[in-house]
């Protein structure tokens, strides 16, 4: 290539140094370096001059000093005297928590429509239409707004709460629902359930292993699932049932023992599940629709069963093309998961970048550190379902 | 004797292949599984839905000015008819709200015309209107030359929403052709300031950005600069959207074939003639559905400026239903109103969106 173009270019004019591709990439790179300096070098002079002005401290010292506030919910001990840094992990586990909450209830809900859409029943079909289509299309803030001002807080008091079964009850104060309790020498029930993981764990990849050389095959799926329920359950009998069931008790104004889960997380919960749930479902809706009749078609020809041909043929292939959207909808619930700032509920928001900022006051470390957190769930999440992605993707020649 | 064939008419098909029983059969009840599903279904329809009309329709209350009118035992409508005003226009004057009128009748004679204007003219008038909207706009609700001022806190209603979602469309899709292209780029430090601006916007969610815009902002600039708060949302909302229209774009940009560069490089054209004559054209268009997506999204998340104090449909109604008069407890006439209102505009696009993307689909496969 070299020796070409240098042969060329005796015969043909050169090209002006000017305008020659190389030297132009140059001068623009150099350009858009020079103005973003400049750029950000202003910004930041502006800043130091404003902070200074207006009496703000700039660096993490701030994080060591004493909250002197109480938040409504938290997974760690938390009390008004402790820091500010600790105000910071106290929300990023509520959010945590009401994320984790709401992806798993998204993405069973969401899968049920999305196959729903599909149904041979007409009236089921219809209904799942009808639920994913009002669910898309009105705002996720909005549908919080309603659970949490118009259904839960209409709910009865403490003392007239609906129970179901005499063990949950509910009641505008929020859900209270059973609670277990371990007593000592539960330790080994979790260990036994460690083991039994790992026991699967290598099960499959022997059961793999023989099928692969053998043909044989092996209900991997029925042996590690008794293995990873069965095994605890019988260490946990044989240790003596070292658990017990703690059941809400009404105590005079309110519910004694038990678990309570504040109204704020219920309505954040029930609307962010039902909103992903409506994206989730067109995901696997469409994924399902993405494979082809003939798949199906000949998979029957080959005698297989109607289920074996929804695990071996349709799902396998489906996946493919729902994960990569089940992916971004994960994301966007992480990120909506923010609006519980709006209905007070303590997640990392409204904890952090709410009252915390409003007492600090040094808006660039807050919201910078806020904004970190929550580009590192996302990445973290994005590389774990690029990975499972690549796992499930067709291998190809 | 007549010889000629006469052929026998056909029977028709038995009566169980065809008709609403046959359908019925078919569709509703076809095994045990699904008869049990249909009379679940039809049980909670025919459980629920009459009541809901009825409280909807049958005894709501439409006709009065206060909240004592609302006599009978189903929905309060005249809480919104009272406060009508207010969830479109904001506090915007009374005497002036023709002005907004104006503003969200001219948007939709600009959006019109890039659709229905026929090929010649969209060309022109289409791009031209799309940059000369704004300025008009802002006269007109802003004031100014001749108009009264009406200052950006007056602002609010469903026409705030409107107009930020639209604004915020209009600004983020050069900065998002700028970033989509960037992202592309063989020069590798504009890559990587594309690549990371976009991720970055991206991947918070816009409360913090708004947050960042609130609170940072101001900061930024030299003391004495004093931005509104409206201006502050936009910036943010910009940023947010600029970066899903860098995706959107991009996705564009990669379904066109390598051939189409390769072929207008060998006609002699240059980086940005390339771009602005061959690829963008072609990458746009495809990526018109896409675009009305995040179009929807960002209009659901215009909601999201209530949280930095700005008077949009949803804190008015939180308003409204703070207010004295009308303290009954209106929340599900409020919620359930406001949602409509947003159904509606969403999905009306969603469908546009659907039909865009049939049309563009037969466009290419002729070609």
């Amino acid at each position: 290539m070299q020796t070409n173009k240098s042969k060329n270019s005796s015969a043909t004019p050169k090209a002006a140094f000017y305008n020659r591709a190389e030297v132009r990439s140059v001068v623009f790179q150099v350009i858009v370096f020079l103005g973003l300096a400049y750029f950000f070098y202003t910004i930041y002079n502006n800043t130091m001059t404003n902070m200074e002005a207006r009496g703000i401290r700039t660096g993490f010292g701030f994080m060591s000093q004493a909250a002197g506030f109480d938040i409504l919910l938290s997974l760690i001990p938390f009390e008004a005297t402790d820091s500010y840094g600790r105000t910071f992990f106290v929300g990023l586990l509520n959010t945590l928590l009401v994320s984790a909450i709401s992806i798993v209830f998204a993405t069973l809900l969401g899968f049920l429509v999305g196959v729903s859409r599909l149904s041979s029943n007409w009236l089921v079909a219809k209904v799942a239409t009808v639920f994913v289509e009002t669910f898309r299309n009105i705002p996720l803030l909005l549908q919080i707004f309603f659970w949490y001002f118009a259904v839960l807080a209409t709910l009865p008091g403490v003392r007239d709460s609906i129970s179901v079964a005499d063990s949950i009850f509910v009641n505008v104060r929020g859900l209270s629902v059973p609670k277990i309790v371990w007593s000592d020498g539960a330790g080994i029930v979790f260990y036994a359930l460690l083991a039994a993981i790992a026991g699967a764990f290598f099960l499959s990849r022997w059961a793999r292993k023989r099928q692969e050389n053998t043909g044989q095959p092996f209900p991997t799926l029925w042996a590690t699932l008794g293995l990873i329920i069965g095994l605890p359950l019988l260490t946990f009998l044989i240790a003596g049932s070292p658990a017990s069931v703690e059941v809400p008790k009404l105590q005079g104004f309110g519910f004694k023992g038990g678990m309570t889960l504040i109204p704020e997380l219920v309505a954040l919960t029930v609307a962010l599940s039902v909103y992903t749930a409506a994206f989730i479902a067109e995901a696997v809706r469409a994924g399902v629709q993405s494979v082809s009749h003939g798949q199906v078609e000949a998979a029957a020809a080959l005698g297989l069963p109607h289920a074996k041909v929804l695990r071996f043929v349709t799902i396998p292939q489906a996946l493919r093309v729902i994960v990569p959207p089940l992916n971004s909808q994960y994301q966007n619930l992480i990120k909506n998961s923010s609006l519980a700032m709006a209905i007070g509920y303590p997640d990392l928001v409204a904890v952090f970048m709410g009252s915390t900022l409003n007492q600090v006051g040094q808006a660039v470390e807050i919201v910078f550190m806020t904004m970190m957190v929550y580009l590192f769930i996302n990445l973290t999440l994005s590389m774990f379902m690029n990975w499972y992605n690549a796992r499930i993707k067709l291998v190809e020649r | 004797m007549d010889n000629t064939f006469t052929p026998i008419e056909a029977r028709k098909p038995p009566s169980s292949a065809i008709g609403p029983i046959a359908w019925m059969k078919e569709s509703l009840f076809s095994s045990p599984v699904n008869t049990l599903l249909t009379v679940f279904f039809a049980y909670i329809i025919i459980r629920f839905i009459p009541p809901v009309l009825d409280w909807a329709f049958i005894s709501a209350n439409w006709v009065g000015t206060t909240q004592d009118e609302c006599t009978k035992s189903g929905a309060c409508w005249i809480f919104i008819k009272q406060w009508s005003g207010q969830l479109l226009y904001g506090s915007y004057p009374e005497e002036l709200r023709w002005r907004v009128n104006l503003a969200l009748i001219g948007l939709v004679a600009v959006v019109v015309m890039q659709f229905f204007l026929p090929q010649h003219l969209r060309r022109r008038v289409g791009w031209v209107s799309l940059l000369v909207y704004p300025l008009i706009s802002i006269w007109l609700m802003y004031g100014g030359l001749g108009l009264e001022t009406v200052s950006t806190d007056k602002w609010g209603g469903f026409s705030l929403n409107i107009l930020l979602a639209f604004a915020g469309i209009l600004m983020s899709l050069p900065i998002g052709i700028i970033w989509a292209l960037g992202r592309q780029s063989q020069m590798p430090f504009v890559k990587v300031v594309c690549i990371s601006s976009i991720e970055l916007f991206r991947g918070v969610p816009l409360i913090t950005i708004l947050f960042m815009g609130s609170v940072m902002l101001p900061l930024f600039f030299p003391a004495g600069v004093q931005l509104d708060k409206l201006m502050r949302a936009f910036i943010a909302i910009t940023l947010f959207q600029s970066a899903y229209m860098a995706e959107v774009i991009r996705g564009g940009l990669q379904a066109i074939p390598k051939g189409q560069v390769e072929a207008a490089n060998s006609l002699g054209l240059g980086y940005w003639k390339t771009m602005r004559l061959i690829v963008l054209p072609q990458a746009l268009k495809i990526s018109i559905p896409n675009i009305v997506n995040t179009f929807i999204a960002l209009f659901k998340d215009t909601t999201l400026v209530l949280i930095i104090g700005l008077f949009e449909i949803l804190s008015t109604i939180q308003a409204a239903l703070q207010n004295s008069n009308w303290l009954g407890g209106h929340h599900i006439e409020g919620y359930v109103f406001v949602a409509f209102v947003f159904w509606v505009f969403c999905y009306t696009m969603s469908r546009i969106s659907v039909h865009i993307e049939q049309k563009l689909n037969t466009g290419h496969s002729r070609s």
